[in-house]
């Protein structure tokens, strides 16, 4: 494919089309993949994630200004919500970033989750593999502002990095699961605010209580991005936990079982979407539909009657096949 | 399955002025329409834009300019696109434009010119019209 070829050559247009057509889900995907398959396995990815607000895109710009500093190339994957309403989507992390718009070793790209509830786009696993295929040593990718439960990004990445702010809680906060669970590193952001002392002390307590791993002691760093503090000090506790993850071969296990999950979501997703459309051609579920829709039938039972009717999964799978 | 083609658009703020309330409208309002906007904030150099609009792939440059500069900067930022072959984005300029610099505007290659009073829906439409996605 040639705007693969181009790429692969360094054109930072035809790396833009990709992710367009990744994040498109178009039927060239698969194609592509492939092709840039052979070239992936350098880049190292870290995600970053943490409530709205508390300034992951400007601790993505101060970081990247650090890893540039010291010669790396960086790519950086900034999504925000899509519209529930309307679909459309206000993209606003790049604006955080706007000393590295002309360093030629920056790749920035802004992302709407669009369907994905998951804090990251669906499209993203794609994008950060042509990131790698274009060859950055470091993908830094920023979900969306989550709350508890929006875990994709352990998914995505090597290395998770939560950012919390001083008024994100108390002890009980810091024990609930969730969000708090995934951190490879901590990093309470505004370190200037009132607190923040104490919820890394909160939350240091809490990682020695119940350890992750018996090789990683998660550390949690106090910060102040607008301020450049704390920054290079990240950025070395980030080189210190891929150093810990590549020893006795846990990265490769860990991108194992991430494949793994990717392939098996994949497989989901394209099923789910293709059968969701047959379903939504067939009169019958149709008909049920109608029923629930006027209180006559519950949801479930109506979604059994249809799930366990064999001629009707029958005739999907008839019409799957001949789609091909 | 095959996402259905979401428009991208660029909101920049080229040269020095420090007004940005009528680009921001703007960007909640294409946002109710559907569209993605990236909003790069004020102070771009057109040099910034062109980089931002070719990582970002965007289907549409929206350029909007209250100093009166507009004149040099909107056709800067078509030329660079142009130069980085980039040629198939839509560049539409708002702001406080006068009537008479729009002929030369359209001529150096902006789709469109919105002024003071335009509905958001309008210039939806016209973007949602002029984007025959590739």
């Amino acid at each position: 494919m040639e705007l693969v070829e181009s790429m692969l050559a360094g054109s930072e247009r035809s790396l833009a089309r990709l992710i367009t057509l990744v994040e498109r889900e178009a039927p060239e995907v698969p194609e592509i993949m492939s092709q840039i398959y052979p070239r992936l396995g350098n880049a190292y990815f870290v995600g970053f994630t943490g409530p709205p607000g508390g300034g992951k895109s400007t601790l993505v710009d101060r970081l990247t200004a650090v890893m540039r500093a010291r010669g790396f190339s960086v790519g950086v994957v900034a999504c925000d919500p899509s519209s529930p309403f309307s679909g459309g989507a206000v993209l606003g992390d790049r604006i955080r970033m706007q000393q590295h718009y002309l360093d030629k070793g920056v790749f920035i790209r802004s992302m709407a989750t669009r369907e994905s509830r998951g804090g990251l786009s669906r499209a993203a696993h794609g994008v950060l593999k042509l990131m790698d295929a274009f060859g950055k040593d470091f993908v830094l990718v920023e979900t969306v502002g989550v709350g508890q439960t929006e875990l994709d990004i352990m998914d995505a990445v090597d290395t998770t990095v939560v950012v919390l702010v001083p008024e994100a809680g108390d002890t009980i906060q810091t024990m609930k699961a969730g969000l708090l669970e995934i951190a490879d590193i901590f990093v309470v952001n505004k370190a200037d605010r009132e607190g923040a002392d104490y919820l890394v002390m909160e939350l240091k307590q809490m990682l020695q209580m119940n350890p992750k791993q018996s090789w990683w002691q998660v550390p949690a760093l106090a910060t102040q991005a607008t301020n450049d503090i704390g920054i290079e000090e990240l950025y070395l506790e980030i080189e210190r936990h891929r150093e810990a993850l590549q020893g006795a071969g846990r990265l490769s296990l860990h991108r194992q079982e991430q494949r793994r999950r990717e392939f098996i979501q994949t497989i989901e997703q394209r099923l789910m979407a293709r059968l969701l459309d047959l379903a939504k051609r067939d009169g019958r579920l149709m008909a049920s539909l109608e029923r629930v829709e006027r209180g006559e039938s519950d949801p479930y039972s109506a979604s059994m009657q249809i799930l366990t009717n064999k001629t009707i999964l029958q005739s999907w799978l008839a019409e799957l096949e001949m789609e091909g | 399955m095959a996402e259905e083609k979401r428009i991208r658009v660029l909101m920049a703020k080229p040269g020095l002025d420090g007004h940005d309330r009528g680009a921001r409208v703007l960007t909640l309002g294409l946002r109710d329409e559907g569209l993605e906007v990236i909003y790069t904030g004020l102070r771009q150099t057109p040099e910034m834009i062109v980089q931002a609009a070719l990582q970002e792939d965007v289907d549409v440059v929206g350029l909007s300019c209250l100093s009166g500069a507009h004149k040099y900067l909107f056709p800067a930022v078509v030329e660079q696109l142009k130069a980085k072959g980039v040629e198939d984005v839509l560049v539409i300029g708002g702001g406080i434009i006068p009537k008479e610099d729009i002929p030369f505007l359209m001529k150096k290659g902006v789709s469109a010119v919105y002024g003071p009073g335009t509905s958001i829906k309008e210039i939806a439409n016209c973007i949602k019209g002029k984007v025959k996605r590739k």
